[in-house]
């Protein structure tokens, strides 16, 4: 595989099938840094399976993927962290820990980096203000409603400023209005320097987008 | 660092309270039987050791022995290298002092018409020479003497209390063993069943870039808690049965020479160190699992 010093993730014939079952066929793929780019297609077509493989979430059966000039291949999975800390992943689902207040679930992110109390908080408070939560961060996630735990989940990817923004399926479940202010809130992001990799169903969203479109069908790309 | 797992293990403690509770309550129980049988073995071997220490030997002569015959022995016995100390007792004075320890029975000696106990040497034996086997050693060559009807040093007793205690040793050491393996599973299932209730938050962790040593300080910490605690109300629990015991047999063992002890400061620190341990391994075995998976 040549070295593109603008491309931040590289992926090179890279298939993975679940026991006989195909998910991704020979995808080959540069995403540049600081790029929106767009996953579309139905159920099923391997985009969450695409995402889960740049997060070590799954391995794949055969090609080569590289994320910031790492083999994704060569990270063990007790190494895994290293790679993670780099990415910021939002699930459809929220994956916020229910036990937790919406401070708590955010500031874990940088208290697993082992940053001191002081320099957590004030993180936890600016990221909190961007997605215009800050007065529920005493809340736990139960409480809120689906598109404020898409925000609190966003503010979470965000909180450790990584330099890869994973989302699958964000505004999946979430009305229109809800959905346009999580895609609003990734935009700004990506416009502080980030690659956002955006993973979706919903044709509105992409119908009149500027940012590359990459369309998946029974696990091949399609343009 | 370290605070913030101190505080998620606490925090974890007092979501589990029921579940930490009963852990706490069964590693109590685990360690109050363990150091009992070892409070019951350390007195009883100090017992034994201090009988040791006053062992005493009586040497029986014959009843035809005669005073050259006494002599000779005292002799002979002198240029023994482990005797200390060697007293005559003739039978007129063992008499009197039997009399003086049967007090109220006293009168059933008056009406003997002649003295049936021996003439005897009793010999104190010099420190170092005083174990058991060491002793018969010594009574066996003293029993070669031609003058010696009897050599007699509280062999049957002290054997059959060294037997008791070994059987207690046994016991104590198979409780003991016992009590390991429950309170190592008893940890590790705590830790397991907490660590199944938290799969979810613990792969949310780990998505998020936690290291494997970030998410199991904090239940190294729990374990350690925990066992430590239950070690803790294990000990005091025996205190209190110990204090209990002596308040109601006081009065008894002044009358002795028994000094009945508790565990020493080092020793409660020994128990509580173990249990930690135990506590540690338990939490790696199922943590060890937990992450393979």
């Amino acid at each position: 595989m040549k070295a593109d010093d603008n491309a931040l993730i590289r992926m090179f014939r890279v298939s993975k099938h679940y026991a006989s079952k195909p998910a991704l066929i020979n995808i080959t793929l540069d995403i540049f840094r600081n790029e929106f780019v767009f996953f579309s297609g139905p159920s099923g077509a391997g985009k969450s399976t695409l995402l889960k493989i740049l997060y070590l979430g799954e391995n794949i059966t055969e090609g080569q993927v590289l994320i910031d000039g790492m083999n994704l291949a060569r990270i063990p999975l007790n190494r895994a962290h290293v790679l993670r800390r780099k990415i910021g992943i939002i699930f459809q689902d929220y994956k916020l820990i229910p036990g937790k207040t919406v401070y708590q679930n955010i500031a874990l992110v940088l208290e697993a980096k082992g940053l001191s109390q002081r320099f957590v908080q004030k993180k936890v408070h600016s990221v909190l203000r961007t997605v215009g939560m800050e007065d529920r961060k005493k809340s736990f996630p139960l409480s809120l409603s689906g598109g404020e735990q898409q925000k609190i989940a966003i503010a979470r990817a965000m909180v450790g400023e990584p330099k890869i923004i994973l989302a699958d399926e964000p505004t999946g479940s979430l009305d229109v209005d809800a959905a346009e202010n999580v895609y609003g809130l990734l935009t700004a992001y990506h416009e502080r320097g980030a690659t956002i990799l955006f993973a979706t169903h919903d044709k509105d969203l992409i119908r009149n987008t500027k940012h590359r479109v990459i369309f998946l069908n029974h696990g091949r790309i399609q343009s | 660092m370290l605070a913030l797992f101190i505080k998620k293990a606490l925090q974890d403690i007092r979501e589990n309270r029921f579940l930490n509770a009963i852990t706490v309550v069964t590693i109590g129980l685990s360690i109050l039987i363990v150091s009992s049988f070892s409070l019951f073995f350390i007195n009883t071997n100090a017992l034994l050791n201090s009988w040791k220490q006053g062992i005493r030997v009586l040497v029986y002569l014959k009843t035809d022995a005669n005073d050259a015959n006494r002599l000779d022995l005292r002799y002979q016995l002198q240029q023994m290298e482990d005797i200390q100390e060697l007293t005559f007792i003739s039978k007129e004075t063992a008499l009197e002092r039997l009399k003086s320890q049967m007090r109220n029975q006293s009168a059933l000696l008056e009406n003997l018409k002649n003295n049936p106990l021996p003439d005897a040497f009793e010999i104190r034996i010099v420190d170092g020479s005083r174990e058991l086997k060491q002793v018969a050693i010594l009574a066996e060559k003293i029993k070669t003497f031609p003058q010696v009807a009897e050599v007699e040093y509280g062999q049957h007793f002290i054997a059959r209390f060294s037997h008791i205690i070994n059987i207690f040793k046994f016991v104590g050491y198979a409780l003991g063993g016992l009590f390991f393996v429950a309170t190592l599973f008893i940890i590790a299932n705590t830790i397991r069943l907490v660590l199944y209730s938290r799969r979810e938050e613990i792969e949310i962790m780990r998505l998020v870039g936690a290291t494997d040593r970030f998410i199991t300080a904090p239940f190294y910490i729990e374990g350690l808690i925990l066992s430590a605690t239950g070690a803790m109300l294990g000990l005091i629990g025996l205190f209190t049965a110990y204090q209990l015991i002596l308040s109601k047999f006081q009065s008894s063992l002044a009358l002795t020479s028994i000094e009945v002890q508790f565990l020493t400061i080092v020793q409660i620190v020994i128990f509580i160190g173990i249990s930690m341990l135990v506590g540690l391994t338990g939490c790696f075995l199922s943590l060890k699992q937990f992450l393979k998976n």
